[in-house]
């Protein structure tokens, strides 16, 4: 079951990133998203996975949407200089080589293995709700400023300019 | 039972392809949706070791993780529609004001 969402999820990736439309992106973002979603499930965090497709499937992807939309793009995404292609590949090369270290720390470290017996209710909303408001009661009400903060700047940037 | 390094692998895969989109494409909403797909990939790898370590601290990271990539995503589009107003594109290149 692993394997086959985490195939799907490198794929639609790939295909987003390579995609030329942009509502064609995020399509197979979602796709990715709800793939992500799968291995919540997978790893028994039920809440997140909930949350993800909730907060991401659903809001985020159609504010991209909407944006999309909105902005209706001319593709021009045409052909670009020699020294801008030179400076993309010395970019790919150098993203390539932190994952190769990435994939090497990984093999090369210790990994703690699964602990069978978890804890009582691992994952379910009431676990980490508890968790949530006592131990990180204060980043939860900053994140809540967080977001008052990223309204009122959305709607200032967004808005038109009355002259 | 999959072995832990297989999900940080899978992780450090989707957060590659998340920076190489970032630096190869130059749509301001495709290198958005790049950047979202990085926040995720690390996402995953917190709930991989909160599930591993039997520990579920991972969880309230990933929920902090989803708040700051809404906030971000509202406030990003909204940059991104005030700049098409302005200029009449999305192409990073053609962005070059502050460049010097």
């Amino acid at each position: 079951m692993f394997y086959i969402i985490g195939g799907v999820a490198v794929l639609s990736a790939l295909i987003m990133v390579t995609n030329k439309k942009p509502v064609s992106a995020a399509m197979s973002l979602i796709v990715t998203m709800l793939c992500l979603a799968g291995m919540y499930v997978l790893l028994d965090a039920h809440l997140i996975a909930a949350l993800q497709i909730i907060v991401y499937a659903g809001a985020i992807m159609v504010l991209f949407l909407f944006v999309i939309m909105l902005l209706n793009i001319q593709e021009k995404e045409g052909r670009l200089s020699g020294h801008k292609i030179f400076l993309q590949f010395a970019w790919i090369m150098l993203v390539g080589y932190i994952f190769i270290s990435m994939v090497k720390l990984i093999g090369g470290g210790s990994l703690p293995a699964r602990i069978e017996e978890s804890i009582n209710g691992f994952g379910t909303t009431k676990a980490v709700g508890e968790i949530l408001f006592t131990d990180f009661l204060l980043p939860f009400e900053i994140a809540s400023i967080l977001l008052l903060a990223a309204i009122v700047g959305a709607v200032i940037l967004a808005k038109q300019r009355v002259d | 039972m999959v072995p832990l390094s297989h999900y940080l692998i899978l992780s450090a895969i989707l957060f590659t392809i998340g920076a190489v989109g970032v630096f190869t494409r130059r749509n301001a909403l495709i290198i958005y949706m790049c950047i979202e797909l990085m926040l995720n990939a690390v996402n995953l790898t917190f709930i991989a070791f909160s599930k591993f370590l039997n520990n579920m601290d991972g969880h309230i990271f990933t929920f902090m993780i989803m708040t700051v990539a809404a906030a971000e995503a509202a406030v990003g589009l909204a940059i991104i529609l005030a700049i098409f107003r302005n200029r009449e594109t999305v192409n990073v290149d053609d962005i070059n004001l502050m460049k010097g």
